[in-house]
């Protein structure tokens, strides 16, 4: 084995040992391993401390409250998804009608200099653009939620 | 809400549109999820809320986010429910939800959040004294101490396999499950993650 390997297989048995999950023969080897060398015992006995130490620290348990309430939370959330689907479809909607009423309006009033007809209609393009652009790229992410991605 | 849900020995399941049923399995609450029914999703959040909350605590050391973030992940899991392949473990699944809701949270909004070594008394047990000794509890509390200001210190994904074998309690195996590694990787990364906090409380603290 060489030094890379062997100081490597030493890291994990520690490991393994500290959470006790060596099997019997991984445990003779890993205190074959740590009775050849006073280094690895001192270093042992530094990682036991830390073990010692995090396993004991906890959070302390949360009011009853949170506990009661966490279902229902959820539950209004659902709820609160469910609202703001049907007012952006509403939304939607109405905004198409009174653009196209606001078009045709603009078109069709005689008293408009043809300057103001073109300036109105481009900043409503320019709005239509812009609103299906980021819903383009709303859209876009959803679909690659890097949430269904598995983070390593 | 019209619908209410109850813990018994199983879990009864009232709604207007289904007959009162009971749910005593993940496998059924997720078929009936898959099926529209929403109420059935409690019998999983009951199940697996306080795991989830402890996990994300874990991560992000703020009780309000852990409680915000582990509540939105399990909105996202129900969304996403019907992709749920039969035969998995659902808390497995939701804890990638989880898990890259909390590094995504940790990314964003790095300024806002708390960090571990500001938690105040509500989120840590301390050590109390029932040693009569209180010099070494002194020692213990400050060793502790210093491990959550290193535990703020090191990277979220060392974070997270301390929490997940510490606070989780969890084996190796089930480790090895939930974030889908193998074993010999749950241990490489465990060596790497206290490494990185002795080397943090090393000149002090060993």
């Amino acid at each position: 084995m060489s030094i890379a390997a062997d100081k490597e297989r030493f890291q994990t048995l520690m490991m393994g040992a500290l959470d006790g999950e060596l099997s019997a023969a991984e445990q003779k080897e890993f205190e074959r391993m740590l009775a050849a060398d006073k280094k690895r015992q001192q270093e042992f006995k530094k990682y036991k401390k830390i073990k010692e130490a995090t396993s004991t620290m906890q959070f302390k348990t949360p009011p009853a409250e949170v506990w009661d309430h966490y279902w229902t939370d959820i539950y209004n959330r659902f709820e609160r998804g469910i609202g703001w689907t049907l007012f952006s479809i509403g939304a939607a909607l109405l905004i198409t009608f009174f653009g196209f009423k606001i078009i045709e309006a603009v078109i069709n009033d005689p008293s408009l200099a043809f300057i103001a007809k073109v300036g109105i209609l481009l900043t409503i393009g320019g709005l239509a653009v812009l609103f299906v652009s980021v819903a383009r790229e709303k859209l876009f992410t959803r679909k690659n939620d890097p949430y269904r991605e598995i983070q390593r | 809400m019209e619908h209410i849900l109850e813990r018994t020995d199983s879990f009864i399941l009232k709604d207007q549109t289904v007959e009162a049923r009971h749910i005593s399995s993940d496998a059924q609450a997720i078929r009936l999820c898959q099926q529209g029914h929403r109420e059935a999703y409690g019998f999983l959040v009951e199940r697996y809320k306080e795991r989830a909350y402890y996990s994300a605590l874990g991560i992000l050391g703020s009780h309000e986010a852990a409680l915000d973030i582990s509540q939105d992940a399990f909105v996202r899991a129900f969304r996403a429910i019907k992709r749920f392949e039969s035969g998995k473990k659902f808390f497995t699944w939701y804890y990638q939800i989880l898990r890259n809701l909390c590094l995504n949270f940790i990314r964003d909004k790095k300024r806002h959040a708390r960090s571990f070594s500001e938690i105040d008394d509500y989120e840590i047990n301390k050590l109390t004294d029932d040693t009569g000794d209180a010099s070494v509890l002194a020692e213990q509390n400050e060793l502790k101490q210093a491990l959550w200001q290193a535990m703020d210190e090191i990277k979220p994904k060392e974070r997270e396999i301390i929490v997940l074998k510490e606070f989780q309690d969890l084996s190796y195996k089930e480790i090895a499950e939930i974030l889908d590694i193998p074993i010999g990787t749950v241990m490489s990364r465990l060596y790497n993650a206290r490494q990185a906090l002795k080397a943090k409380i090393e000149r002090t603290y060993l």
